[in-house]
């Protein structure tokens, strides 16, 4: 028992973090259709700016929570910058453009930001430093740390605060009506533009926590990690219904669970020598006990493997692909 | 590529004068005077490749190992040899390989164009493995001092060979160290599925299961894995006493910080790929006691002789495997000597029966493969945020690490 909470501890930290990348996209599609496929490096250079705002600082004695408010902070101005100068420099040009043509730009601004953070970053593995001391509890057996928890907190905290910009601010009403039909919200006096430069802003600001809490959870940063986080953010935000902010939050958290047990037990589900009938014809159940077809490292495939079903019964996503409100 | 590689010669050049001009100004000078006229009267210029990373993420440690061997070919200019009856004028040069494998058949087949006799690198195993295919079709003897994969002498090239371990005698050194001093009863065994990690955790269980101590199902991530707890967690629940990751630093620092952090009170255990310091950056205190194998021996643990003249010359001390590398070019030359010939088809011979050869790492001779008999691995333990040589496993023997330092400093 206390192995499946603890997988699910795992799941709903991974998961939580994945849920606020997701908001990046989704609001972005929601807004203008487009995946931008950029994100996952905004997340990356969220983590970087941290990473050298915290190192900076840490000589000088500050308190470390301090220390890291302020790399939050930095990060969060400098990814917003790069979310805004993304916007009015590579997207807005083709605002009217064919729909592939914002998608290769997306994969280009992507490719740009992560070589850009090569440059400065350098190719090596960062070590994100570790100031504040993380405590283990345990709570029936299962292991939560401080970092963990701080983590569950500032997702829900971030996730409420987007739900109250978007439902109940006169922005987010903007934003909404602008989702709806851009030309119409134009004709009512919604300057449409600054409407999508602050949804990116938001978008990319989210992004940023991100990036400094998966730094701080896993204890590195590289140039590259923003693509498998991307990847997964954007499946989590598929897998809710893209568009759909309660179905990002929602996709994001399912996603670190189903990883999480995944990986947990997809090796004793193929243990062929559970199956009685099977491991009478296996030798190697006599001689290991055991025979596993596909081991932990396949996690990411059970993970893909399950988007793949939800999307084939539910193409439109759980939550669908609401026109009225998606954000 | 061209111009890189003559501007490294000249700046090599140039920095062997100047190191020259500093130290020891009359007797380097007297020796720069008696060269000189050597190379300029009769063609005894020999030629010495040495392929490795000297920029880049490691340029560090290809660095370090183009000191080793430039250490030994400026000894060897020193003792004035002579081979084929007349003064041999040795010369190093350096290529850069970037510790890339296309850059690295580029660079060697570059040396088999300058007509090196012997080439010492290069540094990485994947960078080494290509190029030694180069230097065979070529008919050039090279020794690398720090590729540790079976593969290079797996592939029958009679002309290649390693001073270093391999990585198959890691596996079985680390696991009978722990099967010794930790007497753990139960271990788990986790790779990253690359042929390295797999390799690495396949020959641990194997000396561990020999050893009687029950194993549990191998687990696996692959080599770009951040998150452990899945699997951690599961392993929690089996209780193992030690547990062993066949895999680099990047996924093993996150795997030891993730086991700590869920309670996991195991012994750690690693090869060489997370054998490094960087653990400390990347696991924290988690670090703390962690067990890892090197192949080979520590830098400080080459005998005195090495280590004083190579402070001497650059510096600076040995970073990692410049002892190897050293002893590589001296074991070229020493071949040349006894053949009394530059002529790869002719010192070939020799260099493959080289016996009683003692370099700065110990004595090495070579086995009918081209690896060294009876390499040393070296196991480390994590104290106080840096790795410490604890103990050394020579020929299916644990030796404590002191005992060790002194059978060095004898035999010097």
């Amino acid at each position: 028992m206390d192995t499946f909470l603890q997988q699910v501890i795992n799941g709903l930290t991974a998961g939580s973090v994945y849920a606020v990348i997701a908001l990046g996209y989704t609001m972005v599609y929601g807004i203008i259709q487009l995946i931008n496929f950029a994100h996952g490096e905004v997340v990356m250079i969220g983590a970087m700016v941290a990473f050298t705002v915290i190192n900076a600082l840490a000589p000088f004695g500050l308190p470390a929570l301090a220390v890291v408010l302020i790399g939050t902070g930095c990060a969060v101005a400098v990814c917003m910058l790069v979310g805004y100068s993304m916007e009015r420099l590579a997207y807005r040009p083709l605002r009217g453009a064919p729909r592939l043509a914002p998608l290769i730009t997306a994969i280009g601004v992507s490719i740009i930001l992560q070589h850009f953070a090569l440059m400065i970053w350098s190719r090596n593995i960062l070590a994100f430093p570790q100031i504040i001391e993380s405590q283990t509890y345990f709570i029936a057996g299962a292991a939560i740390t401080t970092v963990q928890i701080a983590i569950l907190l500032i997702c829900l905290a971030l996730m409420s605060a987007l739900a109250w910009l978007v439902y109940r601010t006169p922005l987010g009403t903007a934003m909404r009506a602008t989702a709806q039909n851009p030309q119409v919200a134009g004709l009512m006096g919604i300057d449409v533009n600054r409407v999508i430069a602050a949804t990116f802003i938001i978008g990319t600001g989210l992004g940023a926590v991100a990036g400094v809490l998966f730094g701080t959870y896993y204890g590195l940063a590289q140039y590259t990690m923003g693509s498998i986080l991307g990847l997964k953010a954007f499946s989590a935000a598929v897998l809710g219904g893209i568009g759909n902010i309660p179905g990002a939050m929602l996709g994001g958290v399912l996603l670190g669970l189903v990883e999480a047990l995944g990986a947990g037990y997809i090796g004793d589900f193929t243990d062929l020598c559970r199956y009685g009938w099977l491991a009478d014809s296996i030798e190697a159940c006599a001689r290991d006990g055991h025979f596993i077809l596909a081991g932990s490292n396949y996690q990411d495939v059970f993970a893909f493997l399950v988007l793949i079903l939800v999307l084939v019964l539910r193409p439109q996503g759980l939550l669908g692909e609401r026109v009225g409100d998606r954000a | 590529m061209k111009f890189t590689t003559a501007g490294v010669t000249l700046i090599a050049a140039a920095f062997a004068l100047a190191g020259c001009g500093e130290q020891k100004p009359p007797a380097k000078a007297a020796d720069a005077g008696k060269a000189a006229p050597a190379a300029a009267s009769g063609g005894s210029e020999i030629r010495i490749g040495h392929a490795g990373p000297t920029t880049g993420g490691i340029a560090h440690l290809g660095k370090d190992n183009e000191n080793g061997a430039k250490l030994a070919v400026d000894e060897a200019n020193q003792a004035g040899i002579k081979i084929g009856g007349q003064a041999a004028k040795f010369t190093l040069i350096a290529v850069d390989d970037q510790a890339d494998p296309k850059v690295g058949t580029t660079v060697a087949q570059k040396l088999v164009d300058d007509k090196v006799a012997g080439v010492v690198g290069h540094l990485n195993s994947g960078v080494t493995i290509p190029a030694s295919a180069i230097y065979n079709q070529a008919g050039i003897p090279m020794i690398s001092g720090s590729a540790t994969n079976p593969k290079l002498t797996e592939q029958g090239f009679k002309n290649v060979f390693r001073v270093v371990g391999r990585d198959d005698q890691q596996g079985p050194a680390i696991a009978s160290y722990l099967a010794t001093e930790k007497k753990p009863k139960v271990v788990a065994v986790i790779d990253d599925a690359t042929s390295y990690g797999e390799g690495i955790a396949d020959e641990v269980e194997k000396t561990l299961k020999a050893a009687n101590i029950k194993v549990l199902p191998r687990e696996k991530g692959t080599d770009k894995t951040t998150d452990w707890k899945a699997v951690l967690t599961k392993l929690r629940g089996q209780k193992p006493d030690a547990v062993f990751f066949g895999g680099m630093d990047a996924t093993g620092g996150p795997l030891l910080k993730q086991g700590r952090e869920l309670g996991i009170k195991a012994v750690f255990s690693f090869g060489d790929g997370a054998c490094t310091d960087k653990m400390t950056e990347l696991a924290g205190k988690a670090a703390e006691g962690l067990l890892c194998s090197q192949a080979g021996i520590p830098p400080q643990a080459a005998s005195k002789k090495f280590l004083d003249a190579y402070k001497k010359a650059f510096n600076t001390d040995p970073i990692l495997y410049a002892p190897f590398t050293y002893d590589a070019a001296n074991m070229l030359i020493e071949a040349m000597k006894k053949a009394d010939s530059a002529d790869p088809q002719k010192y070939l011979p020799e260099l493959q029966k080289l016996s009683g050869f003692t370099g700065a790492t110990g004595p090495i001779a070579f086995d009918d493969k081209g690896d060294r008999k009876d390499a040393e691995i070296t196991i480390f333990v994590m104290k106080g945020g840096k790795i410490e040589p604890t103990a050394v496993v020579k020929g299916g023997k644990t030796v404590a690490y002191a005992e060790f330092l002194k059978s060095m400093g004898g035999s010097k």
